[in-house]
């Protein structure tokens, strides 16, 4: 299979020819750094273009179409709107506090792009605790929107903050705990290791019901961890305005708008490494013929495209559904999700113990 | 930093929502107590677009007036007209034609009906599902396509004069129609599976901002959210006019009082004045649609009142007269200001999202409060 590796290993044998291995290691930091920061400005208007475009869709509408083709350079123009549009701090708000929060929410999202499989030893970070950082640093989030929310100095988004604080920390269990069933059945908490334990099939197929189970809760709990509909509370725009970031104007709102959009890309390529193998192929047992077809695809057009999906099922979520209220999201949470959350894993921990996943 | 300003002296919190707020679907302003999430009351502040219709109606000619009341409801301004008409017809005498009365009420159903399919988008919308309001407004645009062929306008029609129509309809109208019906029977099933059985729709509005039927007379709610609570007050029944009593159509009850059964109210309803418009699209009868009339319309000295049932609940228009070719003194009772009337009763205890799904049931337009 044709691998992204043999170019970095290419660039890596030159710079280390080169240069002395201080100077070799910070080139290649500063690489990664400038592709990090390019590959998240382009998800954000990718992402930003499909969310319209899928919102569209299902609204019998067209969508943006008047910049480029079919519409798809609206981004471009809006994040430039945004970029010459005034940063207001409005009177009495936490100066300090105000302008920082947008930063910590970007570092979040940037941060958790390091451990992901993009493609075949195409990895930042392959950390060998990759899962458990991930949910450390994801719910980081949350500090961002409470100090938001506080330091705007204003009621709405007081109560933003107040009911986003409530859900992320909820929801953050059972996305954990479905995230320990894939561990339970891998046996590590390394990336590499969970991708490579598919590699003759997904762990949604070989898991039997607690992977799914565990996948269903997965989904659910991250579309509320990111505050997408129908657990946008935090944003409520029919009952206030615009939530935590009610306050925020010009480019320290992108930044917010941008981060939750990175964090769903996050989410979602986080779900299809675990549930869905990753940069895996899609292998039917014997069937030479068609897994030797399947390998011939990209590794990266594997991985972006379950990652794809998975964010359209999220986006679908958003166009459907009405939202919840606060007392029945945490009701969900933790009369529902959670109890089944606890029960899937004693059930994955028998079979893991058994042997009997395949 | 979020110091005393804005918190009553037990510390709670005064949010004001609106004038301008998504949730309030116009310019009204509500005076919110909260503890936490938890309403305590709510204060409505009207007057944000008071254009005075009322006084400038003492200014207008009988026959002048009646297109300033499109403005007030705008969305049911048929419903509006038709009430004025039927007032000067009656302190006048004059004798509509049968064409007219019938297609008067075909053009209040056809309002009726898009002014619920309007309310059922925004009432998902107020609840957080963008996609139903666009949905509805598809279904929407079908009606305002054959408002304007027939009446020249889409949203302020002026069609209804004393005296019948003020033309006669359009050739396309009965195909039109037709072409509408078939439409809404194939689409509410769609309309029923996106949202009436949607089960987080149903965890929001099931038991939410209950109106017994006693509260419910007390503060004088009336249409389709008073007959939620189980009051009969459809005036189409009660108090018939333009022949509505020939004509086969339930008055549509519910006894749930809540949320929920707002929203079954109006969705039945819609259902129901298809049923009207069936009966009616063939039978238009022949012959003028506008009786003949003095070019100065003089009401004689006293007092004259009428109602009509808009989408929303009764309208009374209510003139005295002197005898002149203007009214002297007129005045409107607005369903939308009973209605609201009962907000703070039907949201104390409940949470501030609650709050947002009973003003979506009550199908408030503000301009309708105002006046």
């Amino acid at each position: 299979m044709w691998s992204l590796s043999k170019i970095t290993d290419i660039i890596h044998s030159w710079l280390t020819e080169t240069f002395n291995p201080t100077w070799t290691l910070i080139i290649e930091m500063v690489i990664v750094g400038v592709g990090v920061i390019g590959l998240f400005a382009v998800l954000g208007l990718i992402l930003v273009i499909m969310e319209r475009k899928v919102s569209a869709y299902m609204q019998i509408r067209l969508g943006p179409n008047r910049v480029g083709p079919k519409g798809m350079m609206q981004s471009m123009a809006d994040t430039v709107k945004l970029l010459v549009k005034e940063g207001m701090t409005p009177d009495g708000a936490d100066k300090f506090l105000f302008n920082f929060a947008p930063f910590i929410a970007m570092i979040v999202a940037m941060l958790l792009m390091a451990p992901i499989a993009f493609a075949k030893d195409f990895q930042i970070w392959d950390i060998n605790i990759g899962v458990l950082y991930i949910t450390a640093i994801s719910s980081l989030n949350v500090i961002a929107i409470l100090m938001a929310g506080w330091s705007s100095n204003n009621k709405y988004s007081l109560l933003g903050a107040m009911r986003s604080g409530a859900q992320i920390v909820s929801y953050e269990l059972s996305a954990g705990l479905a995230i320990l069933v894939i561990v339970v059945l891998t046996g590590s908490l390394q990336i590499s290791d969970i991708v490579a334990a598919q590699a003759n099939g997904w762990w949604i197929f070989k898991g039997w019901l607690p992977a799914w189970i565990a996948f269903l809760i997965f989904m659910i709990a991250v579309t509320a961890e990111t505050n997408r509909a129908p657990f946008d509370l935090s944003e409520a725009e029919s009952e206030l305005t615009g939530g935590f970031h009610t306050e925020y104007s010009g480019m320290k709102f992108a930044l917010f708008f941008l981060a939750e959009y990175i964090n769903v890309f996050i989410v979602c390529g986080i779900g299809a490494t675990l549930f869905l193998g990753g940069w895996m192929p899609f292998h039917i047992g014997n069937w030479e013929g068609f897994n030797h077809v399947m390998d011939y695809i990209p590794s990266s057009i594997w991985f972006f495209g379950k990652t794809f999906f998975l964010i359209f099922v999220i986006m679908w979520f958003r166009w459907t559904f009405p939202r919840l209220r606060i007392d029945q999201l945490l009701n969900l949470e933790w009369k529902y999700l959670l109890p089944i959350g606890m029960v899937n894993i004693l059930l994955v921990t028998v079979i893991a113990i058994l042997k009997w996943h395949f | 930093m979020i110091e005393e300003i804005g918190t009553t002296e037990q510390g709670d919190l005064i949010i004001n929502v609106g004038p301008q707020h998504p949730a309030t679907h116009g310019v009204l302003h509500l005076v919110i107590t909260l503890n936490g999430e938890t309403i305590k009351k709510i204060e409505p502040h009207l007057g944000y677009i008071h254009r005075s219709i009322e006084k400038m109606c003492e200014s207008l000619t009988y026959r002048q007036f009646i297109y300033t009341t499109s403005r007030m409801d705008y969305l049911s301004s048929h419903i509006n007209n038709h009430g004025c008409a039927l007032l000067v017809e009656k302190g006048l005498q004059i004798e509509v034609p049968p064409r007219a009365q019938v297609i008067r009420i075909l053009m209040d159903e056809l309002t009726r009906i898009a002014s619920h399919i309007l309310w059922w988008g925004a009432m998902a919308m107020d609840l957080g599902a963008m996609t139903p309001y666009f949905h509805a407004f598809r279904e929407r645009e079908l009606i305002n396509d054959i408002m304007e062929e027939t009446c020249g306008a889409r949203l302020t029609m002026n069609y209804q004069v004393p005296g019948g129509v003020m033309a006669d309809i359009h050739p396309n109208f009965q195909r039109r129609v037709k072409d509408i019906i078939k439409q809404l029977y194939k689409k509410l099933p769609e309309y029923d599976e996106l949202v009436t059985g949607n089960t987080i729709f149903k965890a929001r509005t099931q038991g939410i901002g209950y109106l017994s039927k006693e509260d419910a007379i007390s503060y004088g709610v009336t249409g389709p959210s008073a007959r939620a609570s189980g009051v009969s007050c459809d005036i189409r029944k009660l108090y018939p006019y333009e022949g509505y009593e020939k004509l086969n159509f339930q008055e549509v009850m519910h006894t749930g009082c809540d949320t929920y059964s707002r929203y079954l109210v109006r969705m039945i309803e819609i259902r129901e004045s298809i049923s009207i418009l069936e009966q009616l699209v063939d039978n238009i009868p022949e012959g003028d649609y506008q009786a003949k009339t003095k070019a100065v319309l003089k009401l004689p000295k006293g007092e004259f009142y009428t109602r009509v049932e808009t989408a929303r609940g009764e309208l009374g228009v209510y003139v005295v007269s002197e005898g002149g070719t203007t009214p002297y003194r007129i005045k409107f009772r607005s369903p939308g200001f009973s209605n609201l009337c009962a907000l703070d009763h039907m949201t104390r205890g409940q949470k501030i999202g609650d709050m947002v799904a009973i003003m979506g049931s009550l199908d408030l337009v503000i301009p309708d409060i105002d006046r």
